[in-house]
C-alpha cells in the first residue's frame, strides 16, 4: 500500500530525510513521532507528491508518487501540517470543491459529503467563512477533505493538533474506525495518541529511522513510560531496537 | 477538473469586497480618463478611441493586482500544498487559475458598456471597430494576467509579485514607443527594429482596435499567454515546495 524505498532529501548541505526505507499495509496505524525537525513532515511530503525526493521512491498501492503521480493521489487522502484550507470559502463549498476536483459523482457527493460533515461535527459551521473559525474547526474541515473520497491511504500531519481533548478523542475514534480497511498514518510529538491509535511507531530523529516498533514494545521497554523511552532515544540517539542505521 | 478549479478562483474574487472595489475603481479611471483626459466630446467624432487609448496604462497598474494573488496567496496561505496534492496536473492548476482572472477582467471590462451606449447615442459609430477594440483590449488583458500569474508564482508576497508584473508589462508595452524603437533604429539593421516593435502589447493593440483583426496580432497574444502560462507551471514545478 506504502511503500517507500531509500527516500533521502537534501535541502542544501542539510540531509533532511536520511535513506527512509519502510512499507506497510491497510489495516495499520503508523505513526511517526520525533523531535520538531526530524523529518517527519518532510517525509509525509515527500510521500503525498508534494516535495521531489532527492533521492529514493515513495509509492502509494503500486502507483509510484513520481512518475504516476495523479494515479497515486487518487489514492491518497492527506493532511498537510496546519491542515491548510481556503479561508474565504465556507466549509459546505470547501468540501465541493474537494469533491469536483475528486471526480465524484453526484449521487456518492451527497452520500460521501453527509458521512463526512457528520462524523466530523461539521454542521453548526457549515456556512460560515473558514477564516472565522476556530483552530479546532479549521484542523476538522481539514480532515474531512482528506477522507472525503474515501481513500485507501490517508496520510495526516498532526491530525489532532489544536483540538481539545474531547476533539482529540474523537478525532482517535474516527482514525481507529476507518483504520481496518485502510492505511493510516500520522504523524504527532503527543505520546499518548501513539498508544491510544497506532498500531506500530516509528521514532525518527534527525531524517533517520531510530526504532521500529509496537507501541506495546515500546512501553514495555520503558517500563510502563512511552515518554522515558523517547527521551532516552531521541537524545542520545542510540537505537536499541533497529540493526540497520548506518 | 478545471472548471472547478476555475469555479472555486472566481468565487474567491468575489467572497471578499476586493472585487467590487476593483471593478468600481476600474470603471471610475476608464471613465476619467475618457472624458477628461481623452476629450471625448471636444474630440466631436463618434467613435471610442478616446476611450481604448488609455487601456493599456490602466491595464499596466490594474490588471497585475489581479494577478498578484493567483499563486502568491496558496503559497502564503499553504493551500498549494493541498491544491498539488490533489489529483491536479500543474496545466490544469494553471489554467483553471488563469482563465478565472480572464474572466474576472472580462467581466470589469463589459461594464464598461454604458461608455459603448453614450456614443451610440450620441452619434453613429461603426461598431465592428469598436467590437474589434474590446476584443483586442480583452486579449491584451489576457497577456497582462499570463504574465502576472507567472511571477506571482515566484513569492509568497502579494505586493513582491505586484511590482514585479508592472515592471514586466512595463517593458512589454514600452518596446512599442518611438523614442525605445529610435534607440534601437540608429543602430541596429531595420529587422531588429521590427523585432522589438513586434513585441509590444501596443503595436499589436493598436492594430487590432483600428478594426482589422490580423492572424498575426490573434497569433501573438495566443503565444504570449501561452508561452508565460508555459513558464508558469515550470516555475511551479521548479519552486513548488519553497
Amino acid at each position: 500500500m506504502l511503500k517507500i524505498e531509500g527516500l533521502t532529501k537534501r535541502f542544501g548541505q542539510k540531509l533532511v530525510v536520511n535513506n527512509l526505507s519502510f512499507r506497510c499495509g491497510p489495516g495499520e496505524v503508523l505513526g511517526f513521532l520525533g523531535p520538531n525537525g526530524a523529518g517527519k513532515s518532510t517525509t509525509m511530503k515527500m510521500a503525498a507528491g508534494f516535495v521531489a525526493p532527492s533521492a529514493g521512491t515513495a509509492s502509494i498501492c503500486g502507483h509510484d508518487v513520481q512518475t504516476d503521480k495523479l494515479n497515486a493521489q487518487r489514492r491518497l487522502g492527506y493532511l498537510p501540517e496546519g491542515a491548510p484550507s481556503y479561508a474565504d470559502m465556507t466549509p459546505a463549498q470547501f468540501l465541493n470543491f474537494i469533491a469536483d476536483v475528486r471526480g465524484l459523482d453526484s449521487r456518492s457527493r451527497r452520500d460521501r459529503l453527509t458521512e463526512v460533515i457528520e462524523l466530523l461535527h461539521l454542521g453548526p459551521v457549515l456556512d460560515q467563512s473558514i477564516e472565522t473559525l476556530s483552530k479546532g474547526f479549521t484542523r476538522r474541515v481539514g480532515l474531512a477533505q482528506a477522507i472525503l473520497h474515501d481513500p485507501d491511504v490517508l496520510i495526516l500531519d498532526e491530525p489532532t493538533d489544536g483540538l481539545d481533548p474531547n476533539q482529540k478523542h474523537e478525532v482517535r475514534q474516527l482514525i481507529r474506525s476507518m483504520s481496518e480497511e485502510k492505511l493510516i498514518v500520522i504523524s504527532t510529538h503527543i505520546l499518548e495518541e501513539v498508544e491510544a491509535v497506532c498500531t506500530r511507531a516509528m521514532i525518527i530523529a534527525d531524517g533517520r529511522l531510530l526504532v521500529d516498533d509496537t507501541p506495546a514494545n515500546l512501553v514495555a521497554q520503558g517500563a510502563g513510560d512511552l515518554d522515558e523511552v523517547f527521551r532516552k532515544i531521541t537524545t542520545s540517539n542510540a537505537s536499541p531496537t533497529t540493526e540497520d542505521r548506518s | 477538473m478545471i472548471r472547478a478549479l476555475f469555479r472555486r478562483e472566481l468565487q474567491s474574487y468575489f467572497a471578499t469586497p476586493v472585487a467590487y472595489v476593483f471593478i468600481v475603481i476600474f470603471l471610475m479611471l476608464m471613465g476619467t480618463f475618457t472624458f477628461s483626459l481623452g476629450g471625448f466630446y471636444e474630440r466631436g467624432q463618434a467613435d471610442l478611441r478616446a476611450f481604448f487609448n488609455f487601456h493599456p496604462w490602466l491595464y499596466l497598474f490594474l490588471v497585475p493586482a489581479i494577478a498578484m494573488r493567483l499563486w502568491a496567496e496558496e503559497r502564503k496561505s499553504g493551500t498549494i500544498e493541498l491544491l498539488m496534492t490533489l489529483p491536479v496536473t500543474p496545466w490544469q492548476a494553471v489554467l483553471g487559475k488563469f482563465l478565472a482572472a480572464w474572466a474576472f477582467a472580462g467581466i470589469a471590462l463589459f461594464l464598461t458598456f454604458p461608455i459603448w451606449l453614450t456614443v451610440n447615442y450620441l452619434g453613429d459609430p461603426d461598431n465592428g471597430v469598436i467590437l474589434a477594440a474590446y476584443i483586442g483590449s480583452f486579449l491584451m488583458a489576457g497577456g497582462f494576467l499570463a504574465i502576472g500569474s507567472c511571477l506571482s508564482a515566484f513569492t509568497r508576497n502579494q505586493v513582491i509579485a505586484f511590482v514585479l508584473t508592472v515592471v514586466a508589462c512595463f517593458m512589454f508595452l514600452l518596446s512599442g514607443f518611438p523614442f525605445v524603437l529610435d534607440l534601437f533604429a540608429s543602430w541596429a539593421p531595420q529587422i531588429v527594429v521590427d523585432g522589438v516593435a513586434s513585441l509590444s502589447f501596443l503595436t499589436h493593440f493598436e492594430n487590432i482596435s483600428r478594426g482589422v483583426i490580423e492572424l498575426r496580432d490573434l497569433v501573438y497574444f495566443a503565444l504570449v499567454i501561452g508561452t508565460f502560462l508555459f513558464a508558469n507551471t515550470i516555475v511551479l514545478a521548479w519552486k513548488q515546495a519553497d
